[in-house]
């Protein structure tokens, strides 16, 4: 028998082990059979509640965890804010105890502020999951990628990825270089100086301004969308520029490794970051990463739905089941 | 209490009970119930096979997401095997040890996501009693009373290292 998941919440990559890594995805194919199957619903979390509490506009990522908890026959409840009328910090507690007070075993959280997946943690008194928290991290994504990349190339050790985009803003890019590096593959960030953090190497990547030296022999291509609202700022003149220099096209292709794949978290702005044929070319990943995304996260419910203590858990299994 | 031979023979006799109670149903297929249930299920087909010419297909149920204690007791799932088409068929349900039934009915289940059999039999190698649920074996290979203290180690995979193995439990 496995050894039960060790963690109460998943904040981070950076809490992971590779154990840990390798336990989720193990169980991910498991869940991602009961995803192909006719029934595609087993009753695993019967009884059990799931709070997705939302505070920054997503669609895929909560309809991922939503379907994720539907499928293991959990209650899944949305709660959306756009937190942005009150203090953040108080509204964000005070949203924390009406939750609490629904006693959820799982709440998922996305806030715009870094951290706010672990002050939650702290104060809600159930397991947490990080579904992105500001520019800190957001660990499914780096999860499913990692389903996604083993899944096509075999493995997650020794490979080259390199990851194009918004890397300042990016919680993807972060978490995935986490996890990569637990694997002993090498990771490169490629983004116009305006767009690389100060120190970025020190996230564990190798920094890259030139796409064409970024891509060289390459296994993995993971490009990142070009948030339209950071065109208001100062750091990108303009989309057609950023293309220009940075968008990837099928002709790249030739500079990477010959098993290269291509992926893309979404949503993908088609012509900017990436080009439409390549989107939708044979060594696109990018719909296997929305598939693996759902298996994922019920991996990831199932582990961290379990009874609180082992006297709940003797207790719980000497009561028959319902009719 | 069983060496290799005296399973072997087990197997057999299962496996031309199984052809007369099913009338040589030619919709027959095998189920392992993981883990133990899998390589006595692939036993009973080659021993079915062999006696009737006809090859049933062999295919593997993990019950983990449907047992009655989940969440308690968290085990990883290992996925389960079935390439075929379930509906309609007459599916031998097959595992190692039958004890409390619980198992049983997880693995019932979970088998019906797959389909509607046209009817499920339950074939277990070793029966120990001590059912907590209505659910019985149409199968038995040997009925063996466990006595307190004891473990029942089985080891059925067609090798000359097959045993069921009466043994105490160690101190824990």
């Amino acid at each position: 028998m496995t050894a039960p998941f060790r963690h109460d919440h998943l904040i981070g990559i950076s809490q992971l082990d590779k154990e840990d890594v390798l336990q989720i995805l193990e169980a991910s194919k498991a869940f991602l059979d009961v995803s192909r199957r006719p029934i595609r619903k087993v009753p695993a979390l019967r009884g059990k509640t799931i709070v997705n509490l939302f505070f920054e506009a997503s669609t895929r990522t909560r309809t991922s965890f939503e379907l994720a908890g539907k499928r293991l026959s959990a209650d899944v409840v949305n709660i959306s804010s756009s937190g942005s009328s009150v203090s953040k910090g108080e509204s964000l507690l005070d949203t924390c105890k009406t939750v609490a007070a629904m006693r959820p075993d799982v709440v998922v959280i996305r806030h715009s502020a870094s951290g706010a997946a672990e002050l939650v943690a702290r104060v809600v008194g159930c397991s947490v999951i990080n579904g992105g928290d500001g520019s800190h991290e957001h660990p499914t994504q780096a999860l499913l990628d990692a389903f996604a990349i083993r899944n096509a190339l075999g493995t997650l050790s020794g490979l080259k990825v390199a990851i194009v985009g918004d890397i300042m803003h990016s919680r993807v890019a972060r978490s995935n270089a986490a996890l990569l590096n637990l694997f002993g593959s090498e990771v490169r960030f490629c983004a116009p100086r305006t767009l690389m953090p100060a120190r970025a190497e020190t996230l564990g990547a190798k920094i890259y301004h030139r796409l064409d030296e970024a891509l060289d022999g390459v296994d993995v291509i993971m490009l990142l969308r070009i948030q339209r609202e950071r065109l208001e700022g100062p750091l990108l003149p303009s989309l057609r520029e950023y293309s220009r220099h940075f968008g990837v096209s099928q002709r790249h292709l030739a500079i990477a490794s010959p098993r290269a794949i291509v992926m893309h978290p979404g949503p993908m702005n088609r012509g900017v970051e990436i080009h439409p044929a390549l989107a939708d070319g044979e060594r696109s990943v990018i719909l296997d990463q929305v598939e693996a995304g759902v298996a994922v996260r019920m991996a990831v419910l199932y582990m961290l739905a379990k009874e609180p203590n082992a006297g709940t858990a003797a207790q719980a299994a000497s009561i028959p089941p319902p009719a | 209490m069983l060496d290799a031979e005296a399973i072997a023979r087990i197997v057999r006799r299962i496996a031309s009970e199984i052809i007369e109670r099913t009338s040589g149903s030619e919709q027959l297929a095998f189920i392992g119930i993981r883990h133990g249930g899998v390589p006595i299920a692939a036993l009973l087909a080659k021993s079915v096979g062999q006696a009737h010419h006809v090859t049933a297909p062999v295919g593997a149920i993990d019950m983990t997401l449907y047992r009655d204690d989940a969440g308690s007791a968290l085990s990883i799932p290992k996925g389960d095997e079935i390439t075929f088409d379930i509906g309609g068929r007459d599916i031998v349900l097959v595992d190692d040890v039958l004890q409390t039934g619980r198992t049983v009915r997880a693995a019932i289940e979970s088998l019906l996501a797959y389909g509607r059999p046209r009817r499920i039999w339950l074939a277990v190698l070793c029966d120990r009693g001590e059912r907590e649920l209505p659910i019985s074996a149409d199968f038995v290979g040997r009925e063996i009373a466990v006595p307190k203290g004891f473990v029942l180690d089985v080891i059925a995979e067609g090798g000359p290292g097959d045993r069921v193995l009466l043994r105490k439990k160690a101190a824990s």
